[in-house]
Order: C-alpha cells, then structure tokens, then sequence
C-alpha cells in the first residue's frame, strides 16, 4: 500500500525513494494553499505540535510554525533559554516531561548529532529533525529537492555542486543522501580543511576548486559559512575565502547555461556568496523559503495527518 | 586443610600448555600440581572442586582498570569493581590514577590499598599520576609512591602534551622500578572528536579523531625511548600504524611494549551508527583494517598485553547527547569471553591468549601474579570455556552497565574465582539458568 509508515522523520537515510516522491507530490499539492486568499484548511485541527528549538533559528522555526497554523494545529514554542534545560535538566528528561503533554509531533533543532534520535527513543509523539549538530537537516534537503524539482522537472540524472563546508554541514549531509537516492551526480567542494574523509563513500566526488566544480553543472548549492570556523583553523580569513571559495559571477558563468543557484540562508553576502548572484536571475533562493512551508505542511500531514498508519521503523 | 582442584585442564602461558592437573592448594599456596588420578588424599580434611571440562586459569591481571574511587564512587567503588574483577576471572587489578583528587601521593595510594583491604577480594595495585594534579607541569614524587604501593605511574585520562615532562618521567621511573604507562593521545587533533574520524564518522555527522591522534604521541614516545634507553608501555593501541609501529620498535630492540582492550579487536567504528553512547570510548573504536591490524599484532607478539580499560560511567554520563556523553565502557566481565573468541578465531593458541592476560602485564608491573606453579600464590579460575549465553545487564556486577556487549553474544564464563586459596567468586546459577 502506499503510505507514509514513519513515526519520526530523523534524517534522509530512512527514506525510501517512493517517501521522498511521496513527501514531494504532497507539498506539490498542499502548496496551493499559501496562494488562497484564506491561507488555512482544517487538516490538523486538534493535533499539537511543539516546536523545541535548542539552537537559534529564525527561518525553520518560522516555517514550521507557518506550516503548522495553515494546517490549522496548535502549536507551542520552546527555546533552550526558556526551556528547563537551562536548568540543567537532561534532553530525556525533558522529552518524558513534553511527553506526558502528549503532544502530537515535537520538531527538535539541537546542536548534538543523534539528539533527535534519543529524543524520538522515549517519546511515543512523531520527532522531527529540524537540524541536529552536523549531521542532517533532512526538511531543508527536501525542500531543496522540491525546489530542484519544480525548477527543472526531474533530479534523476542533474549534475549538482555543493560548495561550503561540507565537513560541518548538516544541510549538505541531508542534501548528499536524499540526492543521490533520487539518482543525481553529486560534486562537493570547497578548502580541504572543509571536506570530511572518506566522503567518496557517500557516492559524491570531490572537486576542491569551484571553478572546476561547477562546469557542466545544473545546479550549484551554497553553503553558509559559519564565521566561528575560523577559529577552528579552518581557513584564515573571510576574505581569503571570498577570493578562492566565494561564488561570484564569473564562477557561476563557467556552470551550465540555465544553472539554478541555491542557498539555505541565512547568507553572508560578499563571503560564500556574491550579492549580483544571490539576487540574479539563476537565484532560487526565496523561491526555496516559499516550499519550505509546503514541505513542512507535508511532512506534518503525512506525519500525523488522517488515520494512523502502521509505523514500520 | 586441603583444597583439591580436580579434573581441570591447567594453562600454563608460560610453558605454553594445557595439560590435565589436578591442584592441591594448602596454606593459600598450590601445593603440587599433579597428573590426574594420581593424589591420594584423606578426604575428611580435603575440600574437592570439581573442574571436569573446565579450564583452571592463572588468575588473570588487569593492568588498565578504572576504579573511580576516591571521588567518583557513583561510578564505581573499589569493592564493587573488585567483585566486577573478581567475577570476571581477575585476582589482580592495577587502578589508574584520575580519581578525584587524582592518585598523585602517597595518601592517595594509601587509601586506595585500605580500601582494596576492606573489600578483601582482590589484589589492587595502584597506579600513581606521572604530574602533580594530572597537570603536566612538575613531577609527583615516584619514589615515595612505589614505597606506598604504587606498581606504575600513568598519565592516563590527561594525556602528557610536554614531550621534555615524558622524558624524565622516564627515567625517574626506571630508577624507581616503576612501569610507565602511555595514554598516546595529541589532544589538539582529537579536541572536540567523539568517534574515529573515518567514513562512518562523515556518514552520520559526528566529529571525527584521527588515527593519527594516536600514532604521533606513540611515535614520540618510541622516539623517549630510544633516547633514554628506558622501557615504555602504550595504553590501549587501537590503530594499524600504532601496531607497526611498535613492531617497528621492538625489532629494533627498544624496550617498548603496548597493550590493547578487548573492544579494539572485537568492534568497529560501525558500532556507533545509531548514536549508542557506550561504543564511545577513547581512543575511538576504530575500522575493520585496524582491528585487523591489532588481531595480527597481538598474533605476532606486537602487542603484549589484553587490559580491559575498564571505564565505568552512571547513566548521568551515558543517557544523553552523544557529544556530550563521556568516554569509556567497562570491561571486566567480557575481557575473557572476547579473548576467548580470539582463540576461536585461530588468532591465537589459548595459552598465548591467556599469557597476555596473566604472565605478561604480571611482568610489566613486576608484581607476582600471572602463573600457576607449585609454590606460588592459589590465585586462579576456574572457566567453562564452552558456555553460551546473552549478556544481560544482571550478569554485571559492576556499578555501572556501559557496555555495547549486553545483549551479545558471550561464550565462556568464569566459574569460580580464587586468590589466596580463597573463593572470591563462585558462580551460582540465576533462576533463568535453573533446569537448563
């Protein structure tokens, strides 16, 4: 039977391809809805939904909350610094506590990988990864592939560069699994201080130079470059990095002729990405803010929309 | 009165045999050891332990274990790591140093053994701090911590950065008698890693600690040793180049040599996938080519000894976050059924495996302990080396329960127990074993 058979959506390795097709139809779908003059249908009334944000965010926090109200669920917004865990209370703890709420769906952003994996361990309500660590941001890679999708009709087949640091990006993790089920040629680039080991396994290649990286490609994805790395010994300076990593228009001119440029956001402009780029006329960005509901509206409706279906995690 | 040991099969990892004896143990100490048949004692004053199919071990000597006491008696105590020990088929633990207030004087080693007295199970040996505080700044004073009963001093926990510190800590601690034991560890290239950094590491979005973390600081101390002529143990080898290395170093005659833990040669960094917090441990387990590489050195003699690192942590440590979980799993109730599987395996003949958990770390430490022989010590076990069956959580007798094992898999368990002549530990069965 075709179904959506998940409790929790941790991160794009547990989905199949027909999921992924699945979560994108529905989005397809549901999108409609934020074009309707009364932006709101009554799929999710009853259900809540906890957004627990222990990191800040304002974009997928923002989104989900969107996507939750157009669904018409209740929902609830706790931050680490209004949360107990302040306190010191442990994520176990407070997820037997949220729990005993009996929420429908808890959308957790945690800077620990594997924490929405525990949290999901003891509670009986869906977890959602909103971005855990480095490891998977699995919402922003559908959305991404929503995005892909709708702009050039397919992904099987696409040649894609993602540029940034791929090593600490949980964005480009989620990008390179779900990518490459649906049957696209994944490039990664970047300093090689930013390319984790053995990352070949994942069925990427590698090609340091953006300027190589992006020939022949129809789709450049860049990464956020967190300024914090810098610290890390990571690369030397902003400015070096602009010069040799930064995606200007004579990088993106070397790319296929009706390449599409994306951007999780938020962007440092004049770093990893020129401004002539990010407002040009190849930039998808907003349009990637724009599915970001509608993703989410999907997730939560096949998530906890209509009758239980039998999980199989 | 008499203790007769009968049917059992002796290992002797010296002589390298296994050979049908009967033990007469009188006085605390083995007596005779004779063929089988052939002791005619008067059985009122003769307690018989009957060994049939069993293996009768040299009590086995832990030289790496975490006793957590004074300090962290949550974790673990010296009586209930005893018990773990104990149950587990050792008569001999050596107990590192980072306590709190960390084993680095004569007070501490003294307390330690006090207590080790009123749990009068086991032999502990004490293994002091190389530096003051575990700081590596000055030097704790080994002499007055070898007459206290220390057996080594260790910088394990709080790797030594200051390379000039592990020179002289050398060779104060050869003048001294004292072993010295290496936690091989550049904490600038594993800072903020919490598994191997590798394909699985890259896979599932943890932060990664190079082999090399490792391999450079035991390259430095094989460099220590060569200059200063003096011997050096390395803690827990857990890479291919760290073997080589050391094989490398022991060809060319310097007095180098390693141990390994059981979970270096029975798991892979695969054992992390699913963020389970008790395959984090440090160094990292790392991948199937490694444990390959530690399987071949420890068959060719490279790695001399099996210590468990016997790492307890409460599920305060181990119930969260991976990141934020702490290093280490215990080990002393699977130390033997995993190397058990080595002799299985063909990696080595059994008393070559039991040699590297009896004769060998006895020999580093230079404690008597590590062999079955007429005169010596009735430090032993007894071993049904046959026996299957799923650990589970109530088999461990250690305070803490981290350990990826429970729910593995285990064949071999420790019958009986014995140091002085004295029953320490003697198996009985739970109910769920009950009319097997």
């Amino acid at each position: 039977m075709k179904g959506f058979h998940h409790k929790d959506l941790l991160g794009m390795g547990q989905l199949s391809v027909e999921d992924i097709e699945l979560i994108l139809d529905t989005a397809e779908s549901l999108k409609e809805i934020s074009h309707r003059d009364i932006k709101k249908v009554p799929t999710l009334r009853g259900k809540s939904i906890i957004n627990f944000f222990y990191e800040p965010s304002t974009r997928t926090r923002t989104s989900f909350e969107v996507a939750a109200k157009r669904l018409s669920a209740d929902t609830l917004s706790l931050s680490a610094s209004t949360s107990s865990m302040v306190k010191g209370e442990t994520l176990i703890d407070t997820a037997r506590n949220l729990q005993a709420m009996n929420p429908d769906v808890i959308v957790l952003r945690h800077s620990s990988s594997g924490a929405p994996h525990l949290l999901a361990s003891v509670m009986e309500a869906g977890v959602i990864n909103a971005g855990d660590g480095i490891n998977e941001h699995p919402t922003q890679a559908l959305l991404d592939m929503f995005t892909i999708r709708e702009k050039k009709g397919r992904i099987r087949g696409l040649e894609i560069a993602i540029i940034g640091d791929i090593a600490h990006s949980r964005v480009a993790r989620s990008n390179i699994i779900g990518l490459t089920k649906m049957g696209a040629q994944v490039t990664v680039s970047g300093p090689p201080t930013m390319i984790p080991m053995d990352i070949e396994s994942m069925g990427v290649k590698v090609e340091y130079d953006p300027k190589k990286a992006v020939e022949g490609k129809d789709v450049v994805m860049v990464l956020r470059i967190q300024l914090e790395r810098q610290s890390k010994l990571l690369f030397p300076t902003l400015r070096e990095y602009a010069q040799f990593f930064g995606l200007n228009k004579a990088i993106v001119e070397r790319a296929n002729k009706d390449v599409i440029v994306m951007h999780p956001g938020p962007m440092n402009r004049g770093v990893e990405i020129d401004s002539p780029v990010a407002d040009g006329p190849y930039s998808v960005i907003l349009d990637q803010v724009a599915n970001g509901v509608a993703i989410r509206m999907a997730i939560l409706y096949l998530l906890i929309g209509g009758a239980k279906s039998d999980h199989v995690d | 009165m008499i203790t007769w040991i009968r049917n059992g099969k002796v290992v002797d990892p010296v002589k390298e045999t296994v050979e049908e004896r009967d033990l007469i143990i009188e006085g605390g100490k083995i007596r005779h050891i004779l063929p089988w048949g052939t002791f005619e004692g008067r059985s009122d004053d003769v307690e018989t332990l009957d060994a049939s199919g069993k293996l009768v071990l040299p009590g086995l000597v832990d030289m790496h274990t975490h006793l957590r006491e004074p300090g962290y008696e949550y974790k673990e105590t010296i009586a209930s790591g005893s018990r773990a020990g104990a149950a587990g088929g050792f008569t001999a633990l050596a107990c590192m140093p980072n306590t709190d207030p960390p084993n680095d004087s004569r007070s501490v080693t003294e307390f330690i053994l006090e207590q080790a007295e009123r749990a009068d199970l086991v032999q502990i040996y004490p293994i002091a701090a190389i530096s003051v505080g575990q700081k590596g700044e000055r030097l704790t004073e080994f002499g007055d911590l070898r007459e206290a009963g220390a057996v080594g001093v260790s910088d394990d926990g709080q790797p030594v950065r200051n390379s000039e510190l592990m020179r002289r800590a050398m060779e104060y601690a050869r003048f001294h008698g004292l072993a010295i034991i290496s936690h091989c560890e550049d904490l600038f290239l594993s800072e903020g890693g919490v598994m191997h950094e590798g394909e699985v590491s890259t896979r599932i979005g943890l932060p990664g600690i190079p082999a090399a973390s490792e391999e450079v600081v035991v390259y430095r101390e094989i460099c220590l040793a060569r200059l200063t002529g003096c011997p050096v143990h390395i803690a827990h080898v857990s890479t291919a180049e760290s073997v080589s290395l050391i094989r490398r170093a022991k060809e060319a005659g310097l007095p180098v040599t390693a141990e390994t833990a059981p979970h270096y040669f029975s798991l892979d960094h695969s054992a992390v996938i699913g963020y389970d917090t008790n395959a984090k441990v440090n160094p990292p387990l790392r991948t199937p080519m490694d444990v390959e590489a530690i399987r071949e050195g420890l068959a060719d003699g490279t790695i001399d000894v099996i210590a468990t690192d016997h790492a307890p942590h409460s599920p305060l440590e181990k119930e969260v976050e991976f990141d934020k979980a702490a290093f280490g799993m215990i080990g002393l109730q699977t130390a033997l059924p995993l190397t058990l599987a080595l002799v299985k395996d063909g990696v080595l003949t059994l008393p070559q495996a039991i040699r590297k958990m009896t004769w060998n770390p006895a020999g580093i430490l230079k404690i008597e302990a590590g062999r079955i022989a007429e005169g010596n010590k009735a430090d032993l076990a007894i071993v049904d080396p046959d026996e299957e069956y799923i650990l589970s959580g109530e088999d461990i007798l250690s305070k803490s329960k981290n350990s990826p094992f429970v729910g593995r898999r285990m064949r071999g368990r420790v019958e009986l127990t014995m140091v002085g002549g004295r029953v320490v530990w003697k198996r009985s069965l739970p109910d769920r074993w009950a009319g097997r």
